[in-house]
């Protein structure tokens, strides 16, 4: 839980205390019962609009999001997980398979958090190898050989800096995905559903549309990395956090993030159901405008879309 | 306590004035040489092997025939475009030590009478990282080979993504690629060669995507740093451990050149894809 999430916390912990009294004691206290509550409320109110880029990171890696999984499962219908870069193994980290969107078919790929701590040693916190990447690229070119949209969930501290990581390429292979994904004849959407860490993201974030849902969070390194580097201090992530300019606000204000689909107050982990109605929403939207374009058509798009990302001055 | 105390020379001379002009110490056998013996010989210590790391105008001048080369968007420099905390000052320093307004320089040259575009990154300039200026200036220089039909090479020597321009420089991993992926399909050749040190963003866009992919000698290439995969795994790291000699190895590169073979195997490599074949 995050800590500005505490201070509601207690309160409502004194709601509760307050009611079960006034039970006990058969008073009644229902007035300030209910002022509490709308107390609360505006509290809530106040604070999820106003989140500081720090707490939104914290909003962002909370394990009680749903993961690429949930939202497959909520999203879609007919799933069927495929696996394997058929170079070196399954990569837990990043899953992907075959599904239907309203009917239509569609390939889904996304990193892979767990949902407790052993799930996360089984997925690597959602921090793929090398041949993750692979299988990801393999079915991108499946999805493209079958003229299928791609669908991509973005949630990932990064990719996975270790030594096998390294000695099967690890850079070569994001590498890879970003070329094949900027000529990938079909639509390609790409959302951030929680973290969007650096490279790690990025291989599965070029496309045609960059969605972010409301708290999520994408940069180029971590605010802790950042902090460590800039000021050989990573408790000072927090203002790394402001510095890296990485709400999903500040990226819409950027031009980088396409659309901010909006979270149920407290976030989608308070409303899986609702947070995921939004997203579908969005997604369907943006693909039926995609899919009405020509190859031709949906490649220049997207090249140009690539080609305006920066700022600098010339003279 | 005081037994231990770390003397301090305070009334010690200054070291005598070694000329730096005249001498350098190897980084690795710790031999003193020649300065101008040094030059001649690409800055590699004549004694070990070691690559002395080279500036962007270095590498143009040892690779490039003389004065061929023809600089390209020379006039694009760089803002701070999130309005990071000491960017501002951090560039005006890069600038001034360095003598260049970024970290690549691009343009067009003859390579033993071979024509190719080429982008060379500075590592002289904030560690040669990629903002939004590296990165469009390669686009442009791949865009512009590409409508040539003329090969295109890039240096690589950069610590990756400049974190003070974040999302924007990220997303050059991206702008880079996508240029790639155009030339790519017009079927013109890139070469990317893989100097010390090329890591982060920039091992994992176009260094990592050539046709051919070339390492200079004892060149530490890879994804994440050293120090970051040693602090993920809690162990030391083997001997050799992301040297261009170890990705030689793994799959990664074509080969691995020594810095005064670099130019004439270039040059093999230019003629041997020589238009009019396609």
């Amino acid at each position: 839980m995050a800590d500005f999430e505490e201070q509601l916390a207690r309160l409502q912990d004194k709601i509760r205390d307050l009611q079960a009294f006034a039970r006990e004691q058969g008073l009644d206290l229902r007035r300030e019962i209910l002022a509490l509550e709308q107390k609360a409320a505006e509290l809530r109110a106040r604070m999820y609009a106003s989140l500081s880029p720090w707490q939104k990171v914290q909003l962002a890696r909370d394990v009680r999001r749903p993961t690429t999984l949930d939202y497959i499962d909520m999203l879609f219908t007919d799933f069927i997980q495929l696996h394997g870069d058929r170079q070196y193994r399954d990569d837990p980290a990043l899953v992907g398979g075959i599904a239907r969107l309203e009917g239509k078919p569609v390939t889904v790929l996304g990193h892979q958090k767990g949902r407790d701590t052993k799930d996360n040693i089984a997925r690597n916190f959602g921090m793929p190898h090398p041949e993750g990447y692979r299988k990801a690229l393999r079915l991108m070119e499946q999805a493209e050989k079958f003229g299928r949209p791609v669908i991509c969930f973005i949630d990932t501290p990064g990719a996975y800096p270790g030594l096998g990581a390294e000695e099967r390429g690890q850079g070569e292979a994001i590498a890879r995905n970003l070329r094949a994904m900027a000529a990938l004849a079909v639509p390609v959407l790409a959302v951030v559903t929680g973290e969007g860490g650096s490279g790690g993201a990025l291989a599965l974030g070029v496309g045609d549309a960059l969605l972010m849902l409301e708290h999520a969070v994408y940069s180029v390194i971590s605010p802790e990395g950042c902090a460590a580097i800039l000021w050989k201090d990573s408790s000072r992530a927090r203002e790394a956090a402001a510095a890296l300019k990485l709400t999903a606000q500040d990226l819409a204000r950027l031009g980088v993030a396409d659309e901010v689909i909006p979270e149920p107050q407290g976030g989608i982990q308070k409303d899986w159901q609702a947070g995921a109605r939004a997203v579908k929403e969005a997604l369907v939207r943006h693909l039926d405008i995609l899919s009405g374009l020509s190859a031709d058509t949906l490649l220049r798009r997207r090249q140009r879309r690539l080609a305006a990302i920066g700022q600098w001055r010339e003279h | 306590m005081a037994l231990f105390r770390k003397p301090q020379y305070s009334s010690m001379p200054a070291r005598p004035d070694r000329p730096r002009d005249i001498a350098s110490k190897c980084d690795q056998c710790k031999s003193i040489l020649i300065r101008q013996e040094l030059e001649k010989n690409l800055r590699v210590c004549p004694r070990c092997g070691y690559h002395f790391p080279l500036t962007a105008w270095q590498r143009i001048q040892y690779t490039l025939d003389e004065g061929s080369f023809c600089e390209l968007n020379a006039g694009l420099e760089p803002v701070n475009p999130l309005g990071f905390p000491g960017y501002d000052d951090k560039l005006a320093r890069a600038r001034k030590d360095s003598g260049l307004a970024e970290a690549v320089i691009t343009g067009r040259g003859l390579i033993e009478g071979e024509p190719a575009y080429v982008g060379v990154l500075a590592p002289e300039f904030m560690l040669g990282s990629m903002g939004s200026v590296v990165g469009e200036k390669l686009a442009r220089m791949l865009d512009e080979a590409g409508a040539q039909g003329v090969p295109a090479i890039i240096f690589s020597a950069s610590g990756g993504a400049r974190m003070q321009e974040s999302i924007f420089s990220l997303f050059q991993m991206a702008k880079t690629s996508a240029a790639l992926a155009r030339l790519h399909r017009k079927g013109v050749l890139y070469i990317s060669v893989l100097t010390h040190p090329t890591t982060g963003g920039v091992t994992a866009s176009f260094a990592m995507l050539g046709d051919i992919n070339i390492g200079e000698s004892g060149a530490l290439i890879g994804f994440a740093g050293p120090r970051v995969i040693q602090q993920t795994i809690g162990q030391t790291l083997p001997a050799g451990f992301q040297r261009a000699e170890f990705l030689l190895e793994h799959g990664m590169l074509d080969m691995v050149v020594e810095r005064k073979e670099l130019r004439p195997v270039l040059a093999r490599l230019l003629r041997l894809h020589r238009g009019g074949e396609r």
